[in-house]
């Protein structure tokens, strides 16, 4: 449907992703991961999402068209 | 309330880029929206990955996030039954043996296909119950994530009404179903996504699997929950193996996956028969797996609460939990600012998807299973576009109605739900005799609906569950025969009960009436008279039938682990 689905996906999980692991990084060491058990979660899920969402971007018609120009 | 939430500028962000995201979606799609069938039909066009896992999202509302997690708190692993006995075998029996039907002779709903295999009135009946329950389910999706930001964000329940429905008005009519489609794709990665730090801090924090378990048991009622099947026993609140084997994994499953149209129109979207048949299959690989993300927090929130646990408590609601809250609750315990802004956000897209895949389904439905057959036919195809279009807007708003419907009258919407539930059950009956013998007739599907339909109805009005206070709930006939355990079972032995008579009246009456369509017309509808589907795919492990053997081998291991 002249979309590709991995297009969206990919940009929003590298954005989400982007978002979280600069902020778990400023927030490093803050009180406020008291809760997660001192796991800096952001920074973590971060680097994940961000992880994630390229490798959408990699294998989506985006790639595919600058191939074979 | 006492556990609201504060959130952040980060948290805001990730939501509004969501949103962004939603609409720019629809955006995307608009310029694709040439003609009726691209608008309702997404064109049959899509990637069997993409229908399948819009197949099983389109089911994973918030209200089944939430009700699966409270749930989860009640009856711990028992709750797995909705999921391996209670859809996977419907799915592959949907994917194998009634996609070719559906797929194959080009209807473009399960009502069209009632009208082709059978005759006009079965397709109404099916249509208008349709159209009205899909309208109800969307305002009450709309109520509840309404009710939810109010008590967790404090924000305004009309203003997040009203915005909530806006933002699904404006993509599904901009993109239409594939702009519903793509939304529940993502929201089935955001649901993944968000919920899965839950879990994992949830896991770590009480001492894993081993820990929960002894954690658990420290309180006799809430001994053993870890098991799925176990524990069942007639005196159990899901009841004896029957109940859950016929009820609940045969006719209620059956008759959700395999007949309701806003799942399988997910299927139909696809782009080939292969795709389409792969769709319930793909999606059956990762529904196999929700409950450690849905139904395994309810038990760590009541791991939690029996260790005394001080840093996390559940409110009351009455005498016992307010079980819908673990959820958020948990959210709120364990996510700090940012990835708690995630989790938020998977569950509001939860709730919208769940709105919009209800509008998608009824626009369909109503533009050509009742526009189109009974108030004006025989139109250009731009017409239908149109008014696909503007049922759009109509349906969101009808669905605003409903919503304050529900929040002015709670009764109102437990005796709607129960009308639908009583229509349910017979259905399946309809479509297994329909497909699979040429000798079952208009007049036998029909009148086998009604007559199992009113069974049901009566079961209800001779049984209860245990503590029963409301005519709602049953016995509403006055002479109470039996006392099940609980609701649930009530509901597993109404569908056994309904499916029974309904596929009985449905034999007898085609035997006593004619056949009134031809061995010809029947073709591509009837499984006798139609050619057996030869899968394209290229290699054998890329076909439907290595795939449905692969789903069906993972959930039965599955069940034997947490048994």
């Amino acid at each position: 449907m002249g979309l590709d689905i991995k297009i969206p996906i990919g940009m929003m999980f590298a954005i989400f992703g982007a978002i979280l692991g600069i902020y778990g990084l400023a927030t490093d060491g803050n009180s406020m991961y008291d809760i997660s058990l001192s796991v800096n979660v952001n920074l973590w899920s971060g680097i994940a999402m961000f992880v994630f969402g390229v490798v959408m971007l990699l294998f989506s018609d985006l790639m595919k068209k600058k191939v074979k120009e | 309330m006492e556990s609201s939430f504060n959130l952040s500028w980060v948290d805001y962000s990730i939501m509004i880029i969501y949103f962004i995201f939603v609409l720019g979606i629809g955006w995307a799609l608009k310029k694709h929206m040439k003609d009726a069938s691209a608008f309702l039909e997404a064109g049959r066009s899509l990637p069997a990955w993409v229908t399948g896992l819009a197949f099983i999202s389109a089911n994973l509302g918030a209200l089944e996030v939430i009700g699966m997690a409270a749930s989860g708190a009640k009856y711990g692993m028992a709750t797995v039954h909705f999921y391996w006995i209670g859809a996977i075998p419907a799915m592959i029996f949907l994917a194998i043996f009634m996609m070719p039907f559906y797929y194959g002779s080009k209807a473009r709903s399960v009502p069209e296909y009632l009208k082709l295999r059978f005759d006009e009135k079965t397709r109404g009946f099916n249509a208008f119950s349709f159209a009205i329950m899909t309208i109800f389910a969307s305002g009450i999706s709309m109520y509840a994530l309404a009710l939810l930001m109010n008590t967790l964000l404090g924000w305004n329940f009309h203003m997040s009404l009203f915005i909530s429905a806006a933002i699904v008005l404006v993509y599904t009519y901009l993109g239409g179903l594939s702009s519903a489609i793509y939304n529940e794709v993502l929201q089935f990665f955001l649901i993944v996504i968000g919920f899965l730090p839950l879990v994992i801090i949830g896991m770590v924090r009480i001492g894993g699997w081993d820990g929960m378990v002894e954690k658990l048991a420290m309180n006799p009622m809430t001994e053993g929950l870890q098991h799925s099947w176990q524990n069942i026993s007639p005196t159990h609140p899901m009841g004896s193996w029957i109940g859950i084997f016929f009820g609940l994994g045969f006719v209620l499953s059956f008759g959700y996956w395999c007949t309701n149209f806003l799942v399988v129109q997910r299927a139909m979207a696809a782009g080939s028969m292969s795709a389409a048949r792969k769709t319930p299959l793909i999606g059956a690989l990762p529904k196999m797996f929700i409950p450690f993300l849905v139904i395994v927090p309810g038990m760590i929130a009541i791991a939690l609460l029996n260790s005394g646990d001080e840093t996390f408590h559940l409110p009351m609601k009455g005498d016992s939990y307010n079980y819908d809250l673990v959820i958020p609750m948990l959210l709120q315990r364990f996510l700090p600012a940012g990835v708690l802004g995630l989790g938020l956000t998977a569950l509001m897209a939860s709730f919208m998807s769940g709105m919009a895949g209800n509008v998608t389904a009824f626009n369909t439905v109503f533009t050509y299973d009742i526009y189109q057959s009974y108030i004006v036919p025989g139109k250009s195809d731009k017409h239908y576009l149109t008014v696909g279009r503007i049922t759009t807007i109509v349906g969101i708003s009808v669905s605003i109605l409903t919503a304050y419907v529900a929040a002015m009258f709670n009764n109102v919407m437990d005796f709607l739900q129960l009308i639908f539930a009583f229509i349910n059950a017979p259905l399946f009956a309809a479509f297994l005799m329909g497909m699979f013998t040429k000798r079952t007739t208009g007049h036998g599907a029909f009148w086998g609906l009604l007559t199992g339909t009113f069974s049901a109805a009566l079961v209800h009005g001779f049984t209860q569950p245990a503590g029963a206070t409301s005519l709602v709930k049953g016995g509403w006939t006055g002479t109470v025969l039996k006392i099940f355990p609980s609701e649930m079972v009530q509901n597993f032995w109404i569908a056994i009960i309904a499916f029974g008579v309904a596929l009985v009246a449905t034999i007898v009456i085609s035997l006593l009436t004619k056949r009134t369509k031809t061995d010809e017309e029947l073709k591509g509808l009837v499984y006798s008279l139609t050619p057996k589907v030869v899968d394209t795919s290229k290699h054998w492990y890329q076909g439907p039938i290595f795939l449905a053997w692969v789903v069906g081998i993972i959930a039965i291991v599955l069940s034997i682990i947490f048994w």
